[in-house]
């Protein structure tokens, strides 16, 4: 889960990295009252997901009260790069920079462990930096388990070669990022710029953070992060429904069990798709392992729920599960959407494989009902659903 | 010979007396696995029945070694207490620690990672969130079905569970020497070349297949590793071409991050080192069987 900078902005200060006083609104006129107490100017900032928000006009200066209201009503509603802000955060204004830098700790995945970055090149995109001036990057392996001590925190200093008179104080920003990493689960806490002002103090002017959805049953507070008013209305039914799901553009609907199997059935589907009018996938959705009737019914609505979606491809592996249990599960949930007086008008191609496929096809076989059709190939399903869907085109 | 399990291997099951640890215990002693015990502090000293099969619950994992000589240990305790136990798996030095359990924070596998290392990677682990090994007519140990297939001569590597399961499906008549899922996770034990290099070594194996899919480089990594040290045809597979950008799909490791991770630059390094990269599951295993064909 990516956080809003003013979220980042909120889990700094929580653990002692220095930020500048910020709050986030809304509505425009709340903008009066924080310019107000901030002394009467203010940086009105677009909370929005994605980079170069500045460029596209979504950061401005207030010299006054009014000046941020019409800022904040100028910047509500925006689109920056298909994100519509829905959020401004009024901060205090920046005291004079005299450097910008750059730190993050993150996940390193090949290496197995986590990694920092630190460069006295900041206020850019560090990839950016790192491509034309890689010895102007210092990346520094951490332990998992000794994290950043004083210590390592001098060592990073070094490495990125920070100036003698903010060594001290970048050492222990870096002590109390690494506690934010830590102790929020985080993937990602970068700081950039990490600036220097006039007066010598540094201060983290602006970061992201990415924190780890798995860690969330030891942070409730999690919960109040997530960001309901981006998430597509078929996302949001989904997750209410704990199925994992993602919307996609094309039109066919996609039903599997394990997420590498579903991930191949989309691939498969596009292909198909190239010979029946490039029709594609229209989600991504895995019902796991052991689904019962319920957890089909459940899928199968969200998925005849897009308006999108011509046709369904519901593609099982039998491993554990039995087909003939898959096979019920799908009988019974379109028995349940109908019960629930749902109309299903959408045809379904239904792949069985595995565990008792043969008795899994017999029963749909059986059920004889005049919208789902058996094809007992992953790739011969996938032909047909595409045909399905470009025919209802 | 296989690699890493063979009928020699004594499992136990750290989580056994759950109901995911009773169903799978009960599935792997129905495919010959010698399950030697289960791991409980709060049920030391009792046993449980499957079907006629009494196995002995231990306190720890130390103890149960000692008292059955177990060289494997297969995780399914919950995502909360998943760190302890695999912490406690390598305290034990038990050989091989295979961790089925999903869900599992990045900060706690990196944790026991970093642990294992510092205690001189006594204990290779595989996992988290994997379907676990199986070597046909031998033993198997964690979740993959025992019934797909038979004994045969190909080997097989995967990040994903069910795709493993298609794959040992679809080339069912040839059989396989070992069948390994190392998990979809950002972070995971063992690697595509912990296990390339084990079936290179393998006298049993022929031809290895591994299947990748989108996020981070472990592919592009084991491109290069084939590209230097495997003399046996691989065939490979990679799943997720689809998958748009900054969208997690289903594996918490599966996410393309800007310009990295798609699914394409895998196929390309594959490719590029000599493996035969399939479109399909299907294609890529007719791949397969031309290569074993000759």
């Amino acid at each position: 889960m990516d956080l809003f900078e003013y979220q980042a902005r909120d889990l700094f200060a929580k653990h002692d990295v220095p930020v500048l006083a910020g709050e986030v609104i809304d509505t425009p006129e709340a903008a009066r009252e924080i310019t107000e107490r901030l002394g009467g100017k203010s940086v009105v900032k677009a909370q929005v997901k994605v980079g170069g928000r500045g460029k596209a006009g979504g950061v401005k200066l207030a010299a006054s009260a009014d000046e941020a209201v019409a800022r904040a009503t100028d910047i509500l509603g925006m689109d920056i790069k298909g994100h519509t802000v829905h959020k401004v955060m009024i901060a205090e204004t920046a005291p004079e920079i005299v450097e910008e830098y750059y730190v993050s700790f993150l996940l390193d995945r090949a290496n197995r462990t986590f990694l920092s970055i630190a460069s006295v090149e900041g206020g850019v995109e560090i990839e950016e930096v790192a491509a034309t001036r890689p010895e102007a990057v210092a990346k520094t392996p951490i332990d998992a388990i000794d994290g950043v001590t004083p210590e390592k925190a001098r060592e990073i200093v070094e490495a990125a070669k920070f100036p003698a008179e903010v060594a001290d104080k970048v050492a222990d920003i870096l002590v109390k990022l690494w506690d934010t990493f830590i102790k929020e689960d985080a993937l990602l806490v970068e700081v950039n710029p990490l600036a220097k002002v006039a007066s010598g103090d540094v201060i983290a002017l602006d970061g992201k953070v990415s924190l780890d959805d798995n860690a969330e049953f030891r942070h409730p507070d999690f919960e109040a992060l997530h960001d309901k008013a981006a998430a597509n209305p078929l996302e949001a039914a989904a997750k209410e429904k704990n199925l994992n799901y993602v919307k996609l553009d094309g039109e066919v609907g996609i039903i599997g069990n394990g997420a590498g199997l579903v991930m191949s059935t989309l691939d498969v589907v596009a292909y198909a798709g190239e010979k029946h009018g490039n029709v594609k996938p229209a989600n991504f959705l895995d019902i796991g392992g052991g689904a019962s009737a319920q957890v089909m019914a459940n899928g199968l609505e969200i998925i005849l729920g897009d308006p999108d979606v011509r046709s369904v491809f519901v593609n099982v592996f039998g491993g554990i599960t039995a087909c003939d249990e898959v096979a019920n599960g799908i009988v019974q949930a379109l028995k349940l959407l109908e019960d629930r007086g749902e109309k299903v008008e959408k045809p379904l191609v239904v792949r069985l494989d595995g565990n008792n496929a043969e008795l899994g096809r017999k029963i749909l076989t059986d059920a004889n009902h005049p919208l789902v059709q058996r094809v007992d190939t992953m790739d011969g399903a996938a032909d047909k659903a595409a045909e399905l869907a470009h025919a209802a085109k | 010979m296989a690699i890493w399990l063979n009928k020699d291997s004594k499992v136990i099951v750290q989580g056994m007396t759950g109901a995911t640890g009773m169903k799978h215990t009960k599935l792997m002693l129905g495919d010959g696995t010698d399950v030697v015990g289960g791991v409980n502090p709060r049920k030391a000293g009792q046993s449980v029945d499957f079907d006629g099969t009494e196995v002995p619950v231990f306190g720890t994992v130390k103890e149960a070694i000692e008292k059955t000589g177990a060289n494997v240990s297969v995780i399914f305790v919950p995502e909360k207490f998943t760190k302890d136990a695999v912490v406690e798996a390598i305290d034990a030095e038990i050989p091989l620690a295979v961790v089925i359990t999903e869900g599992i924070a990045v900060h706690d596998s990196a944790a026991f990672w970093a642990y294992a290392g510092k205690k001189g990677n006594k204990t290779r682990i595989i996992g988290p969130n994997c379907p676990g090994i199986i070597t046909p007519g031998q033993s198997n140990v964690g979740i993959i079905p025992g019934d797909i297939t038979k004994p045969g001569r190909i080997g097989l590597v995967s990040k994903s569970g069910t795709l493993t399961y298609q794959m040992m499906y679809e080339l069912r008549d040839i059989g396989f020497s070992t069948a390994v899922g190392i998990g979809g996770d950002p972070i995971i034990g063992t690697t595509h070349i912990d296990a390339l290099a084990a079936f290179e070594a393998d006298p049993e194996t022929d031809l290895i297949v591994m299947i990748g899919e989108i996020g981070g480089d472990a592919e592009e990594r084991a491109a290069d590793f084939i590209k230097a040290n495997v003399t046996k045809p691989v065939v490979g597979y990679v799943a997720g071409f689809t998958a748009p950008e900054g969208k997690t799909m289903g594996h918490a490791g599966a996410i393309v991050s800007g310009s990295s991770g798609t699914a394409q630059a895998k196929k390309e390094a594959l490719e590029a080192a000599g493996v035969k990269v399939g479109k399909t599951p299907t294609e890529t295993a007719k791949l397969a069987r031309e290569i074993l064909a000759g």
